[in-house]
């Protein structure tokens, strides 16, 4: 099958692997803005920021023991069990691992889109280095929007002066990038 | 961030029920109103190597069900299991399967 030629916006599978995008410049400023306040609220991670001097202490620094009080970063490391012991014990050796991976895709994508447009290359590692970190921002903004399945707050039909329908318009963008990338990636 | 905390809540909260060793654990997907549908399917095809029939089945468990057991197995690899899902951004609990 031959490469279908630049629907822009939306991802292109590549031959050999990868995926392709056209953004604009003004689409490129902010998606870089929105995944650098992702980085900034995913941060090094509570326990984790002292350690940076040396690199053995952060090995064998523990994480948090409860979930984050923001919704968002609740939202994006939740409790690995119901039993609160349990859960606590578990994210004490997990979470600043995750914290650290979910940092290096966004790092990544930020040094992509440095890259410039409009045409956007994406290794298949950069390909599932930017889908983690839509995903990531679509779960960070759905849990500020309170998104919900039945769209119980008319989410999706606010008029033109909500402030929150910027987000929401954003929600629905990353979405459709989200889901042509994973097209290009489905094995 | 709290150490004293985190100490305080180590002694102070009972252990939990002693684990059944022949009885397996299980990684349970809850579902959630953000994650796309194709990209749940994606992480249990490209994660557990789940054919996409059997990936897209889960999937709709999860969807309409509200939550389905993607694996089981030991303790230790449910546990990674959850790790592996919590990194892709699905919300994810292991339990013992009673």
């Amino acid at each position: 099958m031959g490469r279908r030629r630049s629907r822009p916006g939306s991802f292109e599978a590549v031959k050999g692997g990868g995926a392709s995008i056209e953004l604009d410049a003004g689409e490129i400023s902010i998606l870089r803005s929105l995944v650098v306040q992702l980085l900034e609220l995913v941060g090094p991670g509570p326990g984790a920021a002292d350690a940076d001097a040396d690199p053995l202490a952060e090995l064998f620094a523990e994480g948090p023991s409860k979930p984050p009080e923001d919704p968002a970063l609740a939202r994006l490391f939740p409790d690995a069990y119901e039993e609160q012991a349990d859960a606590s014990e578990f994210r004490r050796f997990t979470e600043n691992d995750l914290r650290a991976r979910k940092r290096d895709d966004a790092l990544a994508v930020v040094r992509c889109l440095d890259r410039g447009g409009p045409v956007l290359d994406l290794t298949p590692e950069e390909s599932r280095q930017w889908l983690g970190t839509l995903n990531d921002l679509r779960l960070t903004i759905g849990a500020y929007l309170d998104i919900t399945e039945e769209d119980d707050h008319g989410l999706y039909h606010l008029p033109d002066d909500d402030e929150r329908k910027p987000m929401v318009v954003a929600y629905l963008w990353l979405g459709a990038l989200q889901e042509s990338l994973v097209e290009t990636l489905m094995p | 961030m709290e150490p004293v905390e985190t100490e305080r809540t180590e002694s102070s909260e009972a252990p939990s029920a002693v684990p059944e060793p022949d009885v397996p654990w299980v990684t349970i997907v809850h579902n959630d109103p953000v994650n796309l549908m194709s990209y749940v399917t994606y992480v249990f095809q490209t994660y557990f190597g789940y054919s996409k029939g059997k990936a897209t089945k889960l999937m709709e468990d999860v969807h309409y069900k509200g939550r389905a057991v993607v694996s089981s197995g030991t303790r230790e690899e449910m546990e990674r299991d959850v790790q592996a899902m919590h990194g892709y951004g699905l919300w994810a609990t292991l339990s013992q399967d009673r």
